[in-house]
């Protein structure tokens, strides 16, 4: 007669439900008068209780500080990551440090995401559209930025050429990334920029503006009239707006 | 803005692309930013600790001194380092701030030490982490408790009344500060044995005493002598009257006073007398008046004001309300619920004495006390065992809040007894505080003797000189430029208050002065004296002060001058100085010869010249030889 498994310290009976231990009869034999052995008393369901309950913290805490140490993400070397952006060794250097020192898992997940950005904007509300922002930088779509990802994005709006540029704006706005901006995706890009505006506007912001705005924004984009805006019409209405054209210089110094 | 802000500004700008292709304006141009963006470290010397640190760590927070360009002024040329004075051991913690974004408060620190070096850095010490948050509360709280003893210590009242008090406010004083006068300490004693009086009297009264001739029942003493009980009831109640309507009249706020704790007790220890007055001998009422016989014990509070332990006592129990009230609760609770429950187990028994809910509350609190009286005994097995259960529960929740009052009270005690060693040592520190300030005006009269006024080339000013800091020259000098500018000349306390006592007593030729009477004259003779100064500058016309220049230039000259002659053409303020080194009788001489006529040799304007080496004998220590007065009397 085998001993009862042993599973999380505690003796359960094994998947068939039959009782361990010796001192009981297997299937449908006699009765017979239970010993008061160890087995036994390990068989009573009171002491099963009292024991899990007290080795079940046990494990779960040991459990929980396999999952922390696991969580920490390094990123890749120095130079593949010159490669990939167009920063220096030095930008690249400094960025990384002050990365670091905010999120020393290496990871950003959007919570924190969302609370760093919110504090940029402090009169409104910033969580909606650092909910879009994230998604944009969060390329591979696993719920945490990692620095590359950081970096990369980084590289694109700071260094990159203007297509560049206006092809990561178009997947900002492409909530769903499935290449066409529909206008319910642009209404709520719209309404969460002016989230973060808040209350106390000059003039105040009415419930039509956001839409508004977007209906003249597709005026100026939807070329075919579709209803949705490609990359293409996107990139050619940005080409020939010549504001548009002259502002995408504007943070090239930032870093 | 919070930590991390300054790292994630480059980020928040750069994702400002999204917006560009919706504006509806044109966008501002961007801020040119001179300084150099690349990152370097910064060296900071503190104290000669030298940290090194990323300009961009620095840059986290700017609005802190490190942050911003104030650290510039810091900045050293030579040694291309920032350079700060200051506790380098703090500055790790300061550092460590700008690095981690969390400020960690180091517990083997003065908490004052540390606000400063917070307060230097512009840190706001709000922003310290939960971890040390704590701690850095409560130290500062018992600092600032221990600062507001410490001045209130000051403040007692010990200091002098100042010469204008009314009568209310030396009465306040008195009643106050007992020890400050005679009378209020004998009347301290006085109320003390009264109220002693009063309470040993209402004890006495109910001891049986040996009964009246032909009777049998044992007579309580007070009605056996009910006269005198009476005459000394009512004394003590006149004297607690009479005593609270003075401090009702000499306190500053009445109405604060009225509220007070120690005045309601007075009341109440009197009003039952005045009560009993009023009230007729009614049958039914003197029931009630009876019972307020008892509000009579509570005289014995009045010892309070005479007891530092039982105000201690007094506020230990206010400091710890909400734990007693905790106490008072639970045990209300575990009362009712035993109660109730012995009172249910005990219900079958015959003849039980837990006749109800509310008598079986007696049984509970005696049990949950420990004491045990047994005349409450459960019999039912039932009874028994939740009766036991009762006692071991009462014992846990009596124990539980106890420990927290007592913490209290020692804290509480501890604090009496350092106000009362910062007050016994406040006398000490006054001394000396006063000691090192007349230190510092000695000094200065002593380099105007040592003839530090003249920018002489005479050996011995040049030797003095040398030994001076240049600290003390400037400081000097600014002194005599105050001097200068009110026309007045500094001296120091024993002069002047022997020239008070000259003034004070004009022209009495009495050898007998006692120093308590020359201070006890200062006050009043104070204002003389500012008349006569008054008088003399008001009256000095050109020929007034020459002629009192060549008085005392004569005097001078037939003394023996100690250190070099001094030439005769100064003004009148330099010639006064030396007169300073000499006695006040020159002063007086001086001021003495304003209302006679000017051309008065000094011989007649020294009418009391025998009583003034008498008085200097007396006073004068050894600093200037009686040589001189000597010679001065003769003149």
């Amino acid at each position: 007669m085998q001993d009862g498994k042993v599973v999380d310290g505690s003796l359960l009976g094994d998947a068939n439900g039959v009782e361990p231990g010796p001192g009981r009869v297997k299937e449908s034999g006699k009765w017979q008068k239970p010993q008061f052995t160890h087995k036994a008393l390990m068989n009573c369901c009171l002491i099963k209780w009292i024991i899990t309950s007290r080795t079940t913290p046990d494990k779960d805490s040991s459990d929980s500080d396999l999952e922390l140490s696991i969580v920490r993400h390094q990123p890749e070397g120095l130079d593949q990551l010159q490669v990939q952006t167009k920063f220096t060794k030095k930008e690249l250097q400094s960025l990384y440090r002050g990365f670091k020192n905010e999120c020393p898992s290496g990871l950003v997940d959007e919570e924190t995401f969302k609370t760093i950005y919110s504090q940029f904007f402090p009169q409104g509300d910033a969580t909606t559209y650092a909910h879009f922002l994230f998604n944009a930088f969060d390329m591979d779509r696993n719920g945490s930025i990692r620095f590359e990802d950081f970096v990369i994005g980084l590289s694109v709006l700071l260094r990159g050429s203007v297509t560049e540029k206006l092809n990561w704006a178009f997947n900002l706005y492409d909530i769903n990334k499935d290449g066409y901006i529909t206008k319910e995706e642009m209404l709520a890009i719209m309404k969460s920029i002016y989230d973060m505006m808040g209350r106390y506007t000059y003039p105040s912001v009415r419930d039509e503006a956001p839409s508004e705005h977007v209906d003249k924004f597709f005026q100026k984009m939807d070329r075919n009239r579709d209803g949705v805006v490609t990359i293409e019409e996107f990139i050619e209405t940005c080409q020939k707006d010549e504001n548009i054209m002259n502002s995408m210089q504007l943070f090239e110094n930032v870093l | 803005m919070a930590a991390g802000v300054a790292t994630w500004m480059p980020f928040a700008r750069a994702a400002a692309v999204g917006w560009l292709p919706l504006a509806q304006q044109t966008m501002p141009k961007p801020p040119v930013d001179k300084t150099s963006r690349s990152d370097e470290i910064l060296f900071v010397n503190v104290s000669g600790l030298r940290f090194q640190t990323w300009k961009n760590t620095l840059d986290r927070y700017p609005d802190t001194l490190l942050g911003s360009s104030e650290k510039e002024f810091f900045y050293n040329e030579e040694t291309q380092e920032y350079f700060f004075d200051r506790d380098p051991e703090m500055f790790r913690h300061i550092l460590n701030f700008f690095r981690t974004g969390k400020l960690h408060y180091p517990r083997h620190e003065c908490i004052q030490a540390f606000e400063e070096e917070l307060a230097f850095y512009g840190i706001i010490p709000e922003i310290i982490g939960d971890c040390c948050m704590e701690e850095y509360r409560d130290r500062k709280k018992e600092n600032q408790e221990r600062l507001a003893e410490d001045t209130e210590a000051e403040n007692a009242g010990d200091a002098p009344l100042p010469p204008d008090a009314t009568l209310r406010d030396k009465l306040w004083r008195a009643f106050e500060n007992p020890h400050t006068s005679t009378m209020a300490l004998v009347f301290y004693y006085v109320t003390g044995f009264f109220i002693a009086v009063s309470v040993i009297a209402n004890v006495v009264e109910t001891v049986p005493c040996r009964p009246l001739k032909g009777s049998i029942k044992d007579l309580p003493c007070g009605e056996k002598f009910s006269v005198a009980f009476s005459c000394l009831d009512t004394a003590c109640v006149l004297i607690f009257s009479c005593e609270y309507l003075m401090r009702l009249y000499a306190a500053p706020s009445r109405c604060d006073f009225a509220r007070s704790v120690m005045s309601v007790i007075d009341v109440v220890a009197i009003l039952p007398f005045y009560i009993g007055l009023i009230m007729p001998e009614n049958e039914e009422v003197s029931g009630a008046f009876v019972t307020l016989r008892v509000f009579r014990v509570f005289r014995i509070f009045k010892f309070s004001r005479h007891s530092q332990g039982l105000r201690i006592l007094g506020c230990t129990l206010q400091a710890c309300a909400s734990e007693l009230g905790f106490l008072l609760f639970s045990l209300t609770m575990a009362v009712i619920i035993f109660a109730t429950v012995m009172f249910y187990a005990e219900k079958g028994t015959k003849g039980t004495t837990f006749s109800s809910i509310p008598a079986s509350f007696w049984y509970t609190i005696v049990t949950m006390t420990t004491l045990g009286y047994g005349d409450m005994v459960p019999d039912s097995i039932a009874g028994k065992i939740f009766g036991s259960i009762c006692s071991l529960s009462g014992v846990l929740v009596i124990a539980l809040p106890v420990p927290v009052i007592v913490s209290n009270f020692a804290r509480i005690y501890h604090q009496n007894q350092r106000a009362d060693k910062m007050r016994a040592q406040q006398k000490v520190r006054q001394a000396r505080i006063r000691m090192a300030k007349k230190g510092a005006t000695n000094a200065f009269l002593q380099h105007k003797e040592d003839g530090g006024l003249q920018g002489g080339d005479s050996d011995s000013t040049a030797f003095c000189v040398k030994n001076r800091s240049a600290f003390e020259h400037q400081h000097h000098h600014l002194l005599q430029c105050l001097e200068k500018t009110t026309n007045h000349e500094f001296t120091d306390e024993v002069t002047y208050s022997e020239v008070c006592m000259m003034d004070s007593m004009g022209f009495r030729t009495s050898r007998s002065t006692s120093l308590s009477s020359q201070q006890g004259a200062t006050t009043t003779c104070c204002s003389r004296r500012a008349k006569r100064r008054a008088i003399r500058l008001a009256n000095s016309t050109v020929s007034v002060s020459r002629g009192s220049v060549q008085e005392l230039d004569t005097l001078h000259v037939t003394k023996t001058p100690v250190g070099t002659q001094y030439p005769q053409s100064r003004s009148s303020l330099n010639a006064r100085t030396e007169d300073l080194k000499l006695n006040c009788t020159d002063y007086t001489a001086a001021i003495i010869s304003i209302p006679t006529p000017p051309a008065n040799s000094p011989d007649e304007s020294l009418p009391n010249s025998p009583a003034i080496p008498g008085i200097l004998r007396n006073s004068r220590s050894s600093i200037y030889n009686t040589q001189e007065t000597v010679k001065i009397s003769s003149l």
